[in-house]
C-alpha cells in the first residue's frame, strides 16, 4: 500500500463539501428566508476554510474566508440574504474548485478570486477593503506577522468551555507549541469555579506560554488552527527576557510525550486530480462481503480435509457434490454482494444538474424547474460517471429547444415556469432514467425537412412517427441549424446514443406537439456480469444477452426452406426479418434439422436470430475483446464457459440494424 | 520476468533494440519453413495448442481467440503475413504468447508456430536491414535479418503487421468478409 495524499483526501472531502453547500445555495434561492439553509452555507464554508488551511491550500482558505463572513453576516442577520449575492456566491464555489484542484500561486487565478470577492463586497454594501471588517481568523492576518520575533513570544489562550466535550484536547496543544521551541507554560485557574459548582465536562482553565525560539507567528496559528474561531488567543512578540511568573502552577502535561507531528505542508506542486478513483462503500455492505469469504475459507477447508481423507465411492461422491453445491451458493452471493460494493446512489449525479438548471435558465431567460425523482436508485458508479455527459446534453437540449420562454408559455395557456422532471427507477436489471420537459414539443415538420435534406428519408416517404423521432439520432441527422450558445458543444444526440449503447443501454424517445417531450435511457445495472442465453451455430457457442431476448421459436425445415431468400417470419400479425447467423458467421456448417430463431428487441425494433441450438442460460461474465477485435460489428465481448472455451457475446444493437438493413433491402427490392 | 513490453522499441515500429554491446537476446521458432525471432522481453508465456474459438467476421490473421488465464486474447497466425500456406498443426506447435504496444495499449497475442527452437542472443554485426528484392513478403513487416550459423533468421515487425489490420487494403488476401460487410 502506498502512503495515501493527504491531499488527495482533502480534494475528495472539499468535492463533497462543495457539493452539499451548493444544493443548499441551490434550494436558498427558492427561499431566501431560510435560516437553516444559511446556516448549512455557512457551515460548509467554515469547515471548508478549517480543513484546506489545515491542507496548505491557503489561496483556498483565505479565499473562502470572506465567503464565510459574507454568510456569517446573513447568519446574524446584519444583511438579508438576496438572490443577487446567492449567484454571486454560486460563481464563488467554481471559483473553490479550480483552487482546490489548482492550488497554485497563479496570478491570473487570484485576480479571478479578487474579481468575485469586489461583486461580493458590492452585494453586501461594504467596501471591498477587508479592513472594516472583524481579522479574518486563519489567513490575512499570519500573513502580516509572519516574521519571527528575536525574543520569542508571549501567548495566552482560553478554550471555550465545551472544548474538551467537542474532542479539544489541550495536552496535544501544549505538546505541540513545546515542538515549536522552548516553552514554558503556566497555567491560569482564575475562572475555575468552586468545586460543587464545578462541571467536569468543561474546560475552565486558561494557558499563559513563554515559547522562545524561531518559531513564527504562523507557526503558532498553525498549532490552534481547528479551535481558533472559537478561542481567546493572544500571541505577542517578547522583547526582552520575561521572568516566569514564580506563584504559577506548572501544568501537569508531560514534558517529553512525543506530540504527533503536525502534517508538514508540502512545498511539492500538486496533481490537477487524484488519479486513484475511489468508491464509499457503506461498512454493513463490508461485513457481509466479509462474511461471505469467510464461509467460503471454512467451504474450502471442508473441501481440503475430503481430499485428504481419501474418500471414494458414493460416500465421497455425496461429500463432494455438497461441497460443490455450497461453493456454487457461495460463489452466486460473493458476485452479488461484490457487485453491490460498486453501486453508488444516483442522487450524486442528479446533483449536478440541478446547477446546470439554474445556470441554463440565467442564461436563456426562461423560467426553469427541475424535479428529481428516484435519487435513491442504484447504479454503478462507472455507469453513473458516463451517464454525466449524456445527461447534461439531454438536460441542454430540453432546456434550450425544449421549454418556451416564458411569454410564449403564457401565450400557449402553461405556467410560465417550465418543468423539467428527471426521474431513475429500477426495473429488473435495468435502470430507466426518463428526462421529461413540458415544452414544445419535437417540431415534426423541421425532423422531417432535415431527414430530407440528409437523404435519410426520401420525399413523401411514410414513416411510423416513432422512426420519425429516431431520426434524431442519426449520426448524419446534422442540427447545426439549432446549435445555439448552449448546444453547440460538439455533442450531438448520436454521440449520446453511443455513449449510452457502450453501457449496453438504449435510449428511446416520445414527443408530443405542444405538451413535451420524453427521453428514456434505459441502463443495466452493471457491465460486469450479464445473463445470458447461450446457442450454438455452427460448431461456435455464442452468448446473447437474456435482457434483449423476448421468445424463442421453432423454424421448421419446410418453413426454413419456403422463406428462402425472403427472410420475414409472421408473429402474431407482425413480420419481423431474421438473419440466419450461420450464412452471417460463415461457419460453412449444414444446418441442424431442427433450428430456432430467438427473437430479440431494442425498443420497438425486433429482430430474429436462426441459431442451430439453445443450449441455455449462463451467467455471464463479460471479457472485453482485444484491440485486435474490438471493431468487429457482430460482438460487444466475449466470455469464458464451463469447461474453459470462449463464447462470444452479440451485440444486440448491431444485429438489430443489420435485421433492418436486410429488411429496407427486401422492402425495396419487393 | 520482464518488467513491460515498453522496453523494446515496439513504440518505433522498425527499431530494434540492440543492448551496448550489440546483442539482441530473443526467442526463435519455426513458422512454415521460416525461421523467426522476437525480443525475449516480450514473451510472456509459451503453450500447448489450446481449443480456439474462431471469430466470425475477423481477419484472418487474427481470426480466433483462446481463453489465456481468464484473458480472451487473440491467436495470429503469421503465415497470412507472410502469404505462406496453411497447414495442419504438428506435435511441435506451440503457442507463444507476447505483450506488445498496439495503438498505445498494451495488447497480449498468441502468436501460432510450428516449432519453438531457443533464447539466444543475436549480433548486430551479423544482422542487416531487410533487403529490397528477392523476399517475398512485404518489406516493412520485417524489421532486420540475422544471420546464425547457415540460417536466417528474420525479425519480423510485430507492430507493424497488426497496425495494418487497422488499414484494411494493407493485407489484400486472407480477407474472411461477412455477408453484411459488402
Amino acid at each position: 500500500m502506498s502512503e495515501p495524499d493527504p491531499a488527495a483526501a482533502f480534494r475528495i472531502e472539499a468535492a463533497d463539501l462543495l457539493d452539499a453547500t451548493e444544493q443548499a445555495l441551490l434550494d436558498l434561492t427558492h427561499d431566501l428566508a431560510s435560516r437553516d439553509l444559511v446556516d448549512t452555507v455557512f457551515r460548509g464554508m467554515h469547515t471548508l476554510k478549517g480543513s484546506g488551511a489545515m491542507f496548505g491550500f491557503d489561496a483556498l482558505a483565505a479565499f473562502t474566508h470572506h465567503c464565510e463572513t459574507a454568510f456569517d453576516k446573513v447568519r446574524k442577520g446584519v444583511v438579508p440574504a438576496s438572490a443577487e449575492l446567492v449567484a454571486i456566491t454560486l460563481g464563488a464555489m467554481d471559483h473553490m474548485r479550480t483552487l482546490v484542484d489548482f492550488d497554485a500561486d497563479d496570478p491570473a487565478l487570484e485576480e479571478a478570486g479578487n474579481a468575485i470577492l469586489e461583486r461580493l463586497h458590492q452585494a453586501l454594501g461594504s467596501t471591498p477593503d477587508a479592513g472594516g471588517e472583524a481579522p479574518p481568523a486563519a489567513q490575512p492576518m499570519a500573513a502580516a506577522n509572519a516574521s519571527s520575533a528575536p525574543g520569542g513570544w508571549h501567548i495566552v489562550f482560553r478554550l471555550p468551555a465545551e472544548a474538551i466535550a467537542n474532542g479539544t484536547n489541550p495536552l496535544i496543544l501544549l505538546d505541540e507549541l513545546r515542538e515549536l521551541g522552548d516553552a514554558e507554560i503556566h497555567i491560569l485557574t482564575d475562572t475555575v469555579p468552586p468545586l460543587d459548582e464545578l462541571d467536569p465536562t468543561l474546560c475552565y482553565l486558561g494557558w499563559d506560554v513563554t515559547l522562545k525560539g524561531a518559531a513564527t507567528h504562523e507557526d503558532i496559528e498553525d498549532v490552534f488552527i481547528f479551535v481558533m474561531d472559537d478561542m481567546d488567543l493572544t500571541i505577542e512578540a517578547l522583547e526582552g527576557e520575561a521572568p516566569p511568573d514564580a506563584g504559577a502552577v506548572q501544568a501537569a502535561a508531560p514534558t517529553s510525550a512525543p506530540a504527533p507531528a503536525e502534517s508538514p505542508r508540502s512545498p511539492a506542486p500538486r496533481s490537477a486530480r487524484a488519479a486513484e478513483e475511489s468508491v464509499r462503500v457503506p461498512a454493513g455492505r463490508l461485513d457481509v462481503l466479509m462474511d461471505r469469504v469467510g464461509e467460503l475459507v471454512i467451504v474450502q477447508s471442508r473441501l481440503a480435509q475430503l481430499a485428504e481423507s481419501g474418500l471414494r465411492g458414493a460416500a465421497g461422491e455425496l461429500a463432494l457434490r455438497s461441497i460443490s453445491e455450497e461453493v456454487e451458493r457461495l460463489a452466486s452471493e460473493l458476485r452479488d454482494t461484490t457487485m453491490v460494493l460498486r453501486m453508488v446512489p444516483i442522487a450524486a449525479l442528479f446533483g449536478r444538474f440541478r446547477r446546470l438548471v439554474h445556470d441554463l435558465a440565467h442564461e436563456t431567460g426562461k423560467e426553469i424547474e427541475l424535479v428529481t425523482e428516484g435519487e435513491s436508485t442504484e447504479i454503478d458508479k462507472t455507469v453513473s460517471e458516463q451517464l454525466a455527459d449524456p445527461i447534461v446534453h439531454l438536460i441542454r437540449n430540453a432546456c434550450d429547444h425544449g421549454l418556451e420562454t416564458p411569454e410564449e408559455r403564457d401565450k400557449a395557456g402553461k405556467a410560465t415556469t417550465g418543468r423539467i422532471r428527471l426521474s431513475a427507477e429500477q426495473a429488473g436489471g435495468e435502470v430507466l432514467i426518463t428526462i421529461t420537459d413540458d415544452g414544445r414539443g419535437i417540431n415534426r415538420q423541421r425532423v422531417r425537412a432535415k431527414a430530407e435534406a440528409n437523404g435519410l428519408l426520401q420525399p413523401g416517404q411514410v414513416v411510423p412517427d416513432s422512426e420519425l423521432l429516431q431520426m434524431i439520432f442519426h449520426p448524419g441527422f446534422s442540427t447545426a441549424e439549432q446549435v445555439t450558445s448552449l448546444s453547440g458543444r460538439g455533442v450531438g444526440m448520436d454521440v449520446v446514443k453511443r455513449t449510452i449503447e457502450t453501457l449496453r443501454g438504449t435510449i428511446d424517445m416520445t414527443s408530443e406537439p405542444g405538451k413535451g417531450s420524453t427521453i428514456t435511457l434505459r441502463i443495466p445495472l452493471t457491465l460486469a456480469i450479464i445473463e445470458g442465453l447461450l446457442v450454438r451455430v455452427g460448431q461456435g457457442n455464442y452468448v446473447i444477452p437474456l435482457a434483449a431476448v423476448e421468445e424463442c421459436i421453432e423454424l421448421s425445415l419446410e418453413e426454413d426452406i419456403r422463406t428462402r431468400g425472403r427472410s420475414m417470419i409472421s408473429l402474431r400479425g407482425r413480420l419481423v426479418p431474421f438473419l440466419r447467423l450461420r450464412e452471417v458467421f460463415q461457419t460453412g456448417t449444414r444446418p441442424d434439422p431442427y433450428q430456432k430463431i430467438v427473437v430479440i428487441g431494442t425498443g420497438g425494433e425486433r429482430v430474429g436470430l436462426v441459431v442451430d441450438q439453445i443450449i441455455g442460460s449462463h451467467q455471464t461474465v463479460i471479457k472485453s475483446l482485444s484491440g485486435l477485435h474490438r471493431r468487429l460489428p457482430s460482438f460487444s465481448g466475449a466470455t469464458i464457459l464451463g469447461d474453459g472455451g470462449v463464447a462470444l457475446i452479440l451485440d444486440i444493437v448491431q444485429l438489430v440494424a443489420l435485421g433492418q438493413q436486410q429488411e429496407e433491402r427486401l422492402r425495396a427490392a419487393g | 520476468m520482464p518488467q513491460s513490453a515498453t522496453q523494446n522499441q515496439n513504440d518505433s515500429p522498425g527499431a530494434t533494440a540492440w543492448d551496448a554491446h550489440g546483442q539482441l537476446e530473443v526467442l526463435t521458432f519455426e513458422v512454415g519453413d521460416e525461421r523467426l525471432a522476437v525480443e525475449a522481453v516480450t514473451i510472456r508465456e509459451i503453450l500447448d495448442l489450446l481449443p480456439e474459438t474462431p471469430v466470425p467476421g475477423a481477419h484472418a490473421l487474427v481470426g480466433s481467440v483462446i481463453n489465456f488465464r481468464g484473458k480472451i486474447i487473440p491467436i495470429a497466425d503469421l503465415r497470412i503475413a507472410f502469404g505462406m500456406p496453411l497447414e495442419e498443426p504438428t506435435p511441435d506447435s506451440r503457442i507463444v504468447v507476447i505483450e506488445i504496444e498496439l495503438d498505445g495499449e498494451e495488447t497480449q497475442i498468441g502468436l501460432r508456430t510450428d516449432k519453438v527452437n531457443e533464447v539466444t542472443l543475436l549480433e548486430r554485426t551479423t544482422s542487416a536491414p531487410p533487403p529490397v528484392l528477392g523476399m517475398r513478403w512485404r518489406r516493412t513487416y520485417a524489421r532486420a535479418l540475422a544471420r546464425q550459423g547457415e540460417a536466417v533468421i528474420v525479425l519480423p515487425d510485430l507492430p507493424a503487421i497488426f497496425a495494418s489490420l487497422s488499414h484494411p487494403q494493407g493485407l489484400g488476401s486472407g480477407e474472411t468478409s461477412m455477408e453484411h460487410a459488402a
